[in-house]
């Protein structure tokens, strides 16, 4: 039996296989599955693996506080094993790369969900990069404040006259340590930390923890309550997509293109903010149900929105698309080939421009797009251009599934009661980026005894990282602008 | 002055902008108080140091919903070097406790610092991680604190009129 044919039996409890040493090492020698996370408790390495749209989960006891590295295998696991070593002082044997990645030296204890932690103090060390080779190549560092308005983080450039050689992105700056403040409380009131990971994917990490919390403590949400959390999906969809595609116009096309793609965007957040009382969404999807139902009067500003869009967004779409200085500048810029998407383990819009369809909506939590007949688009080409225009279909979809899913609401209650119990729970859902997950454990009284939240950016970054080398220096912000890098989610 | 073009907008049914209005309003204040008084208007600097990342996208949408106001003085750019006002969101994170201090130190005086949401505010849900420092306060006294998860584009633009007026 190969690792991953045992892996595809059931665990003997709860969703995830207890593995012995050999059984690890086996599956960290066999690439088959792709690595999606990598996570710690004290003394207990946890991995989750994605197999199609399903999930396998794996965990190792490590009472001496070290495992086989699966980044030998899988060049997915490199970032999650630095970052695990970071926060559990788990140790991955056999690693290429030991440095740190989000401890910066800068916290007043090292390794601070290790179940131990140590004080620490001194000034921090100098970050090392990775070297790059070649003659003339200069240095050009950017961040932690970079240009623009958003996130931080440090690019790290090697530059031959006008091509970046190497760029190498350091994280961990929006590090808030939100997996030490989860546990010790119920799920309810923890539900503000995945709500806060990532405000561009604050519905899907918010669905994720909700319904990881529901497997494990045996809930079924109302159905009422399941189609509105997919309508408030599926409006994050629609505005973040709407937000990267007025991103890109910005940086290459003309300017009025972009004011239209971020009004139609300001329109979805005004008419979110009076159907469910929140621009954004936070908050509004919770283990159980969600916090608020639709009222009439929301269900017809979302209906006016959509009728609004609809008569926008195709002419804004053929606008840009038929632009040819924007076409141009996107066509062949930053190449991901379909192998690539899968080492990382990319999923969402990117890996979707990259002829690879993977899509959480298809999998086990599925719910209720499995009653839709989903249509979801691809583009093969790999190129910025095609992720420009995955993100554009997936707009067109959105909408209808919004259409749809608004005409056939069921009625009934939005939210139930979690019981106190123990359990352990885990749920993939599509962001608008890619694939989020949660996992969480309950002690007996239901509180959260430990948790872990993977946002799609450890997969982004490294491909980012990847179609930057040969490109131009300047044609960097458009390459990066299409790809919905983000950070706080990934930093945790 | 030219009106926004979301007043001009048609709109069948009821305006899903409630902003509209608001810009209106707003750079009628703003021509009042910014162009007379001020001549040169405010440099903005947005700083995210550790949020998850929403305040800096309502951000984002006061820019392009202020884009007709920026004719009125009010414009973003890249430098802290050129910057009047600092718009810190997020609670500081104590890995970019020092960037935020250096970009601090690169704004000419006399400099605003703007705490903008609630993390910026007091450090907001991750009070009391070993990761934050806390809010801006933990790091230099803020001039402008706006509360908000995340604050809206009008909290934003009321917030940033009162600047004006007061450096007016
Ligand atoms: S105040 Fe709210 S929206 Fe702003 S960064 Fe903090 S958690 Fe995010």
């Amino acid at each position: 039996m190969t690792p991953a044919e045992f892996l595809r039996q059931p665990p003997a409890q709860g969703p995830t296989h207890a593995l012995t040493e050999p059984q690890w090492e086996a599956l960290a020698a066999d690439p088959e599955l792709p690595l999606l996370a990598l996570w710690g408790e004290p003394g207990v390495v946890r991995a989750a693996f994605q197999d199609g749209n399903a999930l396998r989960l794996v965990a190792l006891a490590a009472p001496e506080g070290q495992y086989p590295a699966l980044s030998p295998a899988r060049p997915a696991a490199a970032l999650f094993e630095r970052a695990v070593h970071d926060l559990w002082a788990l140790e991955p044997v056999g690693t290429q790369d030991g440095r740190p990645w989000l401890d910066h030296g800068r916290w007043p204890v090292l390794n601070p969900l290790s179940g131990r932690p140590v004080r620490h103090g001194g000034a921090p060390p100098q970050p090392e990069f990775l070297p790059a080779e070649g003659h003339a190549l200069h240095r050009l560092p950017l961040g932690p404040i970079l240009p623009g308005i958003g996130e931080p983080a440090y690019l790290h450039l090697a530059v031959a006259g006008e091509a970046v050689v190497r760029m190498e992105a350091r994280l961990g700056y929006a590090h808030k340590g939100v997996l030490a403040l989860m546990p010790g409380k119920s799920p309810r009131a923890a539900a503000r930390f995945p709500a806060r990971l990532q405000a561009e994917a604050t519905v899907a990490h918010s669905l994720a923890f909700a319904l990881a919390a529901e497997k494990a403590t045996g809930t079924e949400p109302p159905p009422r309550a399941v189609v509105l959390r997919a309508v408030m999906a599926e409006i994050e969809r629609l505005s973040v997509h709407l937000h990267i595609w007025a991103q890109v116009l910005a940086l290459a096309g003309p300017p009025a293109l972009a004011d239209q793609a971020a009004l139609a965007r300001e329109t979805m957040l005004a008419a979110s903010q009076i159907a469910f009382g929140h621009r954004l969404l936070m908050d509004r999807v919770l283990p159980g149900g969600v916090a608020l139902d639709l009222e009439e009067r929301g269900l017809s500003i979302l209906r006016d929105a959509l009728l609004l869009l609809a008569e926008d967004l195709p002419r804004l779409a053929r606008a840009t698309l038929r632009h040819a200085g924007l076409v141009e500048a996107l066509t062949g810029l930053g190449v991901i080939p379909p192998a690539l998407a899968q080492d990382y383990t990319a999923g969402g819009p990117v890996a979707r421009a990259s002829g690879v369809m993977v899509d959480a909506r298809l999998g086990p939590d599925a719910s209720p797009y499995d009653e839709l007949e989903l249509e979801i688009p691809l583009h093969p080409e790999g190129d910025a251009a095609a992720r420009l225009r995955q993100r554009i279909a997936e707009t067109a979809e959105s909408r209808r599934l919004l259409a749809v899913m608004l005409d056939s609401l069921p009625d009934g209650p939005i939210i139930t009661p979690l019981p106190q119990r123990g359990g352990e729970g885990v749920a993939l859902v599509e962001g608008p980026h890619g694939p989020c997950m949660a996992w969480l454990a309950l002690d007996d009284g239901g509180l959260i005894r430990a948790a872990m939240a993977r946002d799609p950016a450890w997969a982004l970054w490294p491909l980012a990282e990847a179609a930057a080398a040969g490109a131009g220096l300047e044609q960097l912000p458009l390459l990066l602008a299409g790809f919905g890098l983000t950070m706080s989610g990934m930093d945790l | 002055m030219k009106l926004p073009r979301l007043l001009t907008r048609p709109i069948a049914q009821p305006p899903p902008h409630p902003s509209a209005q608001l810009v209106g309003d707003l750079a009628a204040r703003l021509e009042a108080s910014a162009r007379r008084r001020l001549g040169r208007g405010l440099a903005l600097r947005h700083i995210g140091t550790g949020g998850c990342d929403g305040c800096a996208l309502e951000l984002i949408a006061t820019r392009n919903l202020v884009h007709e106001l920026e004719s009125l003085g009010l414009r973003f750019v890249d430098s802290p070097r050129h910057a009047d006002a600092l718009l810190v969101s997020g609670p500081v994170t104590r890995n970019m406790r020092e960037a935020l201090e250096q970009a601090r130190a690169a704004m000419p005086e006399p400099g605003f610092v703007v705490a903008l949401g609630d993390c910026a505010v007091d450090g907001g849900v991750f009070k009391g991680s070993y990761a934050v420092e806390g809010g801006v306060e933990a790091v230099m006294p803020p001039d402008l604190r706006l509360p908000g998860c995340p604050p809206s584009p009008r909290q934003v633009l009321e917030g940033l009129l009162a600047l004006v007026e007061a450096q007016a």
